[in-house]
């Protein structure tokens, strides 16, 4: 166990390496929800007048749903380093030493985690310099960072195991373009469910986009009633975990087609 | 457990990849501590599968395998323990620094903090990477990347090194500083060294005994000379110093030689085989003074690996890695 743990921790801060050196790579990871904050703060404003929404500031709204986009949209590329990594024969070659399983996957994970706990407070800070207020204060940003982590190892981990399955650029690609908008708008990113058509709120109950979103909005809530927050983020971390236990797996079947 | 006799055993290993590909029919080898196996054969041989299998990555449909002493399917994490992997892609990180990719494949195998350090230190130094050991590895050139792949596989000290193909596709210049460096790995420890290969100078040259590899199965396996000398024989040539006057005077001459056989004669050149062609030469020489139609030059050469390759699979080698590479060609286009 502490072996795993060691090599656990020698594969991440490889890994975080890589990227401290890449750092324009950082910067473009914050550009898009840079824009999304800007572009549909400023364009849907006044959505918060129809009646139903509650009224109150549309940026505190939204910011919550631009770090959850950002974190589903950045993690849902990991398949693409993972095939980088299997084509360069870097894969392989750590598949030969002593190295577990477990530590190469979990390294992906912590430097998935690490990114986007950063990019996710610098969205929190870039929505309050706009004037989005976080009633929830520290604890409930805090939980608003874990929620979005969660749902990024969940999309990440899914990346991870059909880049090794299918090991073509143009599947992770076609199913990201596929995922991204759906799975952002069958939530209540941008429209709380309440004003969705029936249909649409039913999809978005089943979808975990909606369970970080609702339980990170429960956290940021002046009285958040924690039993709700702990209900979907529990659901959340057991999708998580299901998902990196399934990439560990798919080790094998890729070892099958070496 | 006992110091098992054998570094690497294989046998009858049998597998065949989704889609129908056989790429390995029975194959069988023995590697012996501290020696230079080569497993030679042409493109689509199944070299290169029976290394990922030996090495833990993939896994047969059927037959045995041990490395140093441990069953490969049974113990893969044993085995990993022990050996030393030079793949045919690099693997190494292209962003971190030679240095870096050095102690982390240490730390993976457990050395602890100075000891890595020290090695990596020492590896640098005798692959003569020591000046660009703190650059980014995508700065390096392929020679350069290949021998810091080397010292990627040695950080442990391993027991058995694989090198699957190491030279394919090194100038003449790196590809020479390889061999010497893998001929001074083989003198140095009592490490084993297994080397697939489809040049057959690279396997002549480096290996003390080598399997020659077609169609997923070992055809013949010995040392290089083994190999030649099975093939019962030397070609002798002799250029006479004149046309001789009288053909059947040479010829009953050199019938008087024991160890010549085939003898034919086509104006001033003489041709032979013998089982010993250096040997065979004093007598032919004394036979024909005697005869008084003196020699003017003789050359005696050994059979090649491709001679016995062609003698054990009734093809040139160069026209088997063609065909193997045409075919991989008509494949990938029927793929598309």
């Amino acid at each position: 166990m502490t072996a795993i743990a060691a090599q656990t921790w020698w594969m991440t801060q490889r890994r975080l390496t890589a990227l401290a050196r890449q750092p324009w790579f950082l910067l473009i990871m914050l550009i898009q929800p840079a824009i999304w904050l800007f572009l549909f703060g400023n364009l849907f404003r006044r959505i918060v007048e129809l009646p139903g929404f509650g009224g109150g500031s549309y940026l505190t709204y939204l910011a919550p749903g631009v770090v959850v986009m950002s974190a589903l949209s950045s993690n849902m590329w990991a398949g693409m380093g993972a095939l980088e990594e299997i084509e360069r024969g870097t894969l392989n070659r750590f598949l030969v030493t002593p190295v577990a399983r477990s530590a190469i996957m979990n390294a992906n994970v912590a430097e998935q985690a690490l990114s986007t706990a950063v990019q996710s407070l610098i969205i929190v800070g870039l929505a309050a310099l706009g004037g989005a207020s976080f009633a929830g204060g520290p604890a409930g940003i805090a939980l608003l960072v874990v929620a979005a982590v969660l749902l990024g190892t969940v999309f990440s981990a899914l990346s991870n195991t059909v880049g090794m399955l299918v090991r073509q650029r143009e599947t992770i690609i076609g199913l990201n373009t596929m995922l991204l908008l759906p799975l952002t708008f069958l939530s209540p990113a941008f429209m709380p469910a309440a004003l969705m058509p029936g249909w649409m709120r039913r999809l978005s109950d089943a979808n975990p986009v909606s369970w970080a979103l609702l339980s990170a909005r429960e956290a940021l809530a002046s009285d958040p009633d924690w039993g709700s927050v702990a209900w979907r983020g529990g659901l959340l971390a057991a999708l998580a975990a299901a998902m990196v236990a399934l990439s560990i797996r798919t080790f094998r079947t890729y070892q099958k087609s070496v | 457990m006992t110091q098992h006799p054998l570094a690497v055993t294989a046998r009858d290993l049998v597998k065949t990849y989704p889609g129908g590909v056989r790429a390995l029919a029975g194959l069988s080898i023995d590697v012996r501590p501290g020696e230079v196996f080569a497993l030679l054969g042409p493109n689509g041989a199944g070299k290169s599968t029976a290394i990922k299998i030996l090495t833990t990555l993939a896994r047969p449909d059927s037959g045995t395998a041990t490395v140093g002493g441990h069953d490969v399917i049974g113990h893969p994490g044993r085995v990993r323990r022990v050996i030393g992997v030079v793949a045919q892609k690099s693997g190494s990180d292209p962003v971190a620094t030679g240095r870096e990719n050095l102690v982390l494949q240490g730390r993976l195998y457990g050395l602890s903090g100075t000891a890595v350090r020290r090695r990596a230190t020492e590896l640098l130094d005798r692959f003569g990477l020591a000046s660009a050991a703190d650059r980014p590895t995508r700065t390096y050139s392929g020679g350069m990347l290949r021998r810091l792949d080397v010292a990627l596989g040695l950080i442990h000290r391993p027991q058995v090194l694989f090198l699957d193909e190491p030279t394919t596709g090194l100038d003449p210049d790196a590809r020479t500083a390889l061999w010497d460096e893998i001929a001074r790995l083989a003198a140095g420890e009592s490490l084993a060294i297994v080397l697939t290969t489809h040049y057959l100078d690279e396997a002549d040259r480096l290996a003390h005994r080598l399997a020659i590899a077609d169609r997923g199965r070992v055809v013949a396996t010995g040392t290089p000379d083994e190999l030649k000398s099975s093939l019962r024989g030397d070609a002798v040539h002799i250029d006479l110093q004149a046309p001789p006057g009288d053909e059947a005077v040479v010829l009953r001459a050199l019938a008087a030689v024991p160890a010549l056989r085939e003898v034919t004669l086509d104006g001033r050149r003489i041709s032979a085989r013998a089982d010993d062609g250096a040997g065979a030469v004093p007598a032919a020489l004394a036979a024909l003074d005697q005869a008084a139609t003196p020699a003017a030059a003789v050359t005696v050469a050994r059979p090649s690996l491709d001679d016995v390759y062609l003698r054990h699979t009734g093809r040139r080698f160069a026209d088997a890695d063609n065909a193997a590479g045409a075919s991989a060609l008509a494949a990938m286009a029927g793929a598309r």
